[in-house]
């Protein structure tokens, strides 16, 4: 009797609830709460979204508007010939441009998949095995981040040229594989994932391999969505300048950027800022949807 | 014993792909720099072998690296903690809404972080004339009767960096919070409701964050090594060298020595010192982070 008696209580207190918020599965929330922190939000978002805003405003601004005093952060007379300026000087680039797109796509793509294979492979036994050497590879993961890469870009030029790599899609490709912070990443979502789950399936008679591919790989899907965008954004940042020499080679952020060195061209700069912020974000709402679906539709834990 | 063998030799391969890379294009890089940094190389002859010059050089002859490692232990220490609260708080916060409005709050908040040099905005807010939006505004409501140059005076070049390096700071371990926040089991909140959990912030301490420690581990590792290389935003806003070096850390003198004098044995030196203090960061948060959850 009591038992039913709280369950309708708390169904009520749930769905008056729902009826301001609209989230289900917490208890413990207040609605004054619930106020205070959207109004938190509200001031701090603001304050985070200001530079988006302004780069908004500022490519579509027409030159005058560029330099107005007292500067203005709202467009006045929106146009699109920054855009239009930046198409026609695109057209001017040393190879056809769709080549520097193509470029990208292919960087970004299999430096992406690759590194995900084998940081996920590597994810597994570092978190769930026991092995020799286990946590002094991992150690040396970590410590690994914490050396600053503008020193050693020299020392992997050095590296990369003694290969024969220089000037080859594999020199920009390959380092990225072994990304520490997307093994990082992955390898402590590893370890969130039961150890029961594991073992019923050795029970099963599953290999490591099948346990690796068909049990880890689909629960930590989120870790590898949240690593594509990490690994994104250091692809993105990175313009092939010392490795690459060949135009041909060379991926678009860094046409776009050399568009943007020459001077006089304050219109188009603020077209191609506008450009090269709006590129990673679509691939982070992507990532971040695709994340919300798989927490949705998988229910992995114990 | 013949299966834990194969079982062994089964994890060396699985491993394998990743440390092979990880040892050519990460490992050799890292190993030949610190060997840089017992020589002297300016990158054009080859590296002739100094012992420990570069390091007592660097102690006792380099006034600016002091001012540069003073401000690097600022960004370590205070600018790091404080954003590192910031990303748990944010992302918690973000979870507790749902639905597209979430998505869109992630959006915004990491935002400054993914756009890449998106800080830059900052450079056209903190103009030093009177086209700085931050001037422009403060002089036509009257604070002001001349504009500041905000990134060219010594006593506003710190404070300013902080202000920018605060709004960057919800980027790699935010996120992965976001996420880990996503993989908490449900049933758990309902478990500690029963346990006597009363209100958010009990939840919070006692079910939410020990549920997500693994990120939370990776997130302080993130936050190190984001705070000790603090570099690219001192060198866009306030110039390198900037106004009586107010503006140095570790990692611009590093750049300073590396790429603009040639001198990479020196800096190289440099960069290894930077590579301890974080180390020791590093065991100091991570014996701190073992207490969560009381």
């Amino acid at each position: 009797m009591k038992s039913i008696k709280s369950f309708f209580a708390k169904k009520n207190f749930k769905n008056f609830k729902n009826m301001l918020k609209g989230r289900q599965n917490h208890l413990n929330r207040s609605i004054a709460g619930n106020s205070l922190l959207f109004v938190i939000m509200a001031v701090c978002g603001l304050f985070m979204a200001m530079p988006l805003i302004m780069l908004t405003n500022n490519a579509l601004k027409p030159l005058d508007e560029l330099y107005q005093y007292p500067p203005n952060i709202f467009v006045r007379n929106p146009t699109l010939t920054n855009f239009t300026d930046l198409f026609s000087l695109v057209n001017l680039s040393w190879v056809p441009f769709s080549r520097y797109i193509v470029n990208t796509i292919i960087i970004t793509g299999i430096s992406i998949a690759g590194h995900i294979l084998c940081a996920s492979l590597a994810a597994y036994p570092l978190a769930k095995h026991k092995f020799r050497g286990r946590d002094f590879l991992f150690g040396l993961v970590i410590m690994s981040m914490m050396f600053s890469s503008q020193v050693t870009q020299v020392s992997n030029y050095m590296v990369i040229s003694a290969l024969g790599l220089s000037n080859t899609y594999p020199a920009v490709i390959l380092p990225t594989f072994a990304y520490g912070v997307g093994l990082y990443l992955l390898k402590q979502f590893t370890e969130q994932i039961p150890d029961s789950m594991i073992e019923s399936a050795r029970i099963d008679g599953a290999s490591e391999w099948y346990i690796s591919f068909h049990i880890i790989m689909p629960n930590i899907k989120p870790a590898w969505l949240t690593s594509a965008i990490f690994q994104f954004q250091v692809i993105w940042s990175n313009t092939g300048r010392l490795l690459l020499r060949d135009e041909e080679l060379k991926p678009m952020q860094y046409a776009l950027t050399q568009i943007t060195a020459s001077v006089g061209r304050e219109g188009a700069a603020a077209a191609i800022a506008f450009v090269m912020a709006l590129i990673p974000i679509t691939f982070f709402l992507v990532c971040q949807s695709h994340i919300m679906e798989t927490m949705i539709s998988s229910g992995i834990k114990e | 014993m013949k299966s834990i063998k194969s079982q062994e030799l089964t994890s060396y391969l699985m491993i394998a792909p990743f440390f092979v890379l990880f040892f050519v294009f990460v490992m050799m890089p890292v190993g030949m720099s610190i060997f840089f940094s017992f020589t002297y190389f300016n990158m054009l002859e080859p590296p002739s072998f100094v012992g420990w010059n570069n390091y007592t050089r660097l102690f006792l002859d380099d006034d600016i690296f002091l001012i540069a490692l003073k401000n690097t232990l600022i960004f370590l220490l205070v600018t790091g903690p404080i954003s590192y609260f910031f990303c748990i708080i944010f992302a918690w916060i973000i979870n507790e809404f749902s639905g597209k409005f979430r998505a869109f709050l992630t959006l915004i908040f990491y935002a400054p972080s993914i756009c890449g040099q998106a800080y830059l905005v900052w450079g056209l807010i903190l103009g030093g004339d009177r086209y700085g939006y931050l001037n422009g505004l403060l002089l036509q409501m009257g604070f002001l009767s001349e504009p500041i140059n905000w990134l060219n005076t010594e006593r506003y070049i710190m404070p300013v960096l902080i202000v920018v390096q605060l709004w960057l700071s919800l980027g790699t371990a935010f996120l992965a919070f976001i996420a880990g926040l996503q993989t908490v089991d449900k049933t758990l909140y309902e478990a500690a409701a029963v346990d006597g959990v009363k209100n958010r912030w009990q939840e919070l301490w006692y079910v939410t964050l020990p549920a997500i420690k693994p990120q939370l581990m990776f997130g302080a590792v993130m936050q190190i090594t984001s705070s000790a290389a603090v570099a690219e935003i001192s060198i866009m806003l306030a110039g390198n060298p900037s106004v009586n070096y107010a503006g140095s850390t570790v990692v611009t003198h590093l750049i300073d020595y590396g790429t603009v004098r040639f001198e990479m044995g020196y800096a190289s030196a440099i960069a290894t010192v930077l590579f301890f203090i974080m180390i020791g960061t590093n065991k100091f948060v991570q014996k701190l982070l073992k207490r969560v959850g009381g």
